[in-house]
């Protein structure tokens, strides 16, 4: 296995769960509950593109290509994305697409907090940053776990049934190949069933300071690191990649 | 800020940096800021190394512009800007001149990281920066900008920006 294969892979993996869950909270866009809320959903987008054009760049920088952050996000097609399926799930209500955050943002920040420590600088350095953006993010989808929770009937009801429904898609996220076993032992990333230990202990004790039950649900669907999606990824890149697929080449 | 001016050419070009406002708070330079890391002059060209702010604003793309345009104009031809990822910019780097300058133009500067995100609805306070009041409370953790909080100031009853730790 080559290290620079795997690295980019790696990467990949890392811009594209950051671009497609970007991508979702963007179609928030002006349709925010409140206005406040609304600027908070698309500053975590923002956040979210930002770090995803990153790794992209730093992706591209390792295969040594002409590739740019932009084609590698608009010119893959679905079986090329490496994306975890929680992220590409449609935005559902308000209580749904904050949970789905919490449960990505809850990953994000353990794994990038190990990657600090990676052998590779620059992933480390990025991962730094990140960290620090992802820490915010946790922050505000917490609080609006507690508010769900001990609100109203309506929304405690409501969290639950996000919960229940994004539950059968959390294994997938820590998901690892050959990549990462490779990768793992150049101490360049992280072994992910450690992280998803600290995740469940971690996302364990929000839902219940929110008053809320661990699903109990067995049933688990994975793909995202082989490139198998949910249906829901390919009308996502539809809209997302439209432009740069009509008028290749566009620029700002 | 950095301070390790070598020589004069350098110098110059420090200083020249630190003309340049931060778009979006035009009242700081981008050397304030802390995002310029380190300027080399070699024989025939200047590199400004840069270390980006927050992961998604959209202000880096302006600063790179507003960085060529100035020193072009002010005959360094041959211009080249590269980007630092490690160690990450971090809001310790505005020093303690540049927070009063963003007091004074009624943003309340960055505490210290470590306090910022340990607590969920944390009580914590930022003195308002128009009336130093300490009767504040968070409105929301995201604002205009990537870098700024909404606050709301109870004792003058106004809302405020807060700089936010990173």
């Amino acid at each position: 296995m080559e290290t620079k294969q795997a690295l980019y892979k790696f990467c990949l993996r890392l811009a594209d769960n950051n671009l497609i869950l970007a991508q979702r909270l963007a179609e928030w866009c002006s349709k925010g509950p409140l206005l406040e809320e609304d600027l908070a959903l698309t500053n975590i987008s923002l956040d979210l593109f930002g770090q995803a054009e990153s790794f992209y760049d730093y992706a591209a920088a390792i295969m040594e290509t002409n590739l740019s952050a932009d084609a590698l996000a608009f010119l893959r097609s679905e079986r090329e994305y490496l994306n975890a399926l929680i992220t590409e799930q449609p935005n559902g209500d308000f209580a749904f697409t904050m949970v789905r955050q919490m449960l990505v943002a809850a990953f994000s920040k353990l794994l990038f907090e190990k990657l600090t420590n990676s052998r590779d600088k620059t992933l480390a350095g990025l991962a730094a940053k990140a960290v620090k953006e992802v820490q915010y993010h946790l922050r505000h989808s917490k609080e609006w776990m507690i508010r769900f929770g001990h609100g109203t009937a309506e929304s405690k009801q409501r969290a639950q049934f996000a919960l229940n429904e994004l539950w059968p898609f959390t294994d997938d996220i820590f998901l690892m190949d050959e990549n990462d076993a490779h990768l793992i032992e150049m101490e360049i990333s992280t072994d992910l069933e450690a992280v998803q230990s600290e995740w469940e202990t971690l996302v364990a004790q929000i839902i219940h300071d929110a008053g809320l039950e661990i699903p109990d649900n067995p049933n688990t669907v994975t793909g995202g690191i082989k490139g198998n999606h949910t249906e829901h990824l390919g009308h996502l890149l539809c809209e997302m990649q439209y432009l740069q697929r009509a008028y290749p080449g566009a620029k700002w | 800020m950095v301070v390790h001016h070598q020589n004069t050419k350098e110098q110059e070009v420090w200083a020249l940096l630190n003309q340049i406002p931060d778009p979006d708070i035009p009242v700081i330079s981008i050397v304030e800021l802390g995002i310029v890391r380190q300027v080399e002059i070699t024989a025939n060209a200047v590199l400004v190394t840069l270390t980006p702010s927050y992961s998604g604003c959209p202000a880096m793309y302006v600063f790179k512009q507003d960085i060529l345009t100035l020193l072009n104009s002010c005959g360094y031809k041959n211009v080249e800007i590269r980007l630092s990822h490690s160690p990450a910019w971090t809001t310790d780097w505005i020093d303690t001149a540049t927070k009063a300058k963003l007091k004074q133009y009624g943003i309340a500067p960055p505490q210290h990281p470590a306090a910022e995100t340990e607590t969920v609805f944390s009580n914590r306070k930022v003195a308002c920066p128009f009336c130093d009041g300490n009767h504040t409370k968070r409105t929301s953790q995201f604002g205009s900008t990537p870098c700024k909080a909404l606050w709301f100031c109870n004792d003058c009853v106004q809302p405020f920006e807060y700089f936010k730790c990173y």
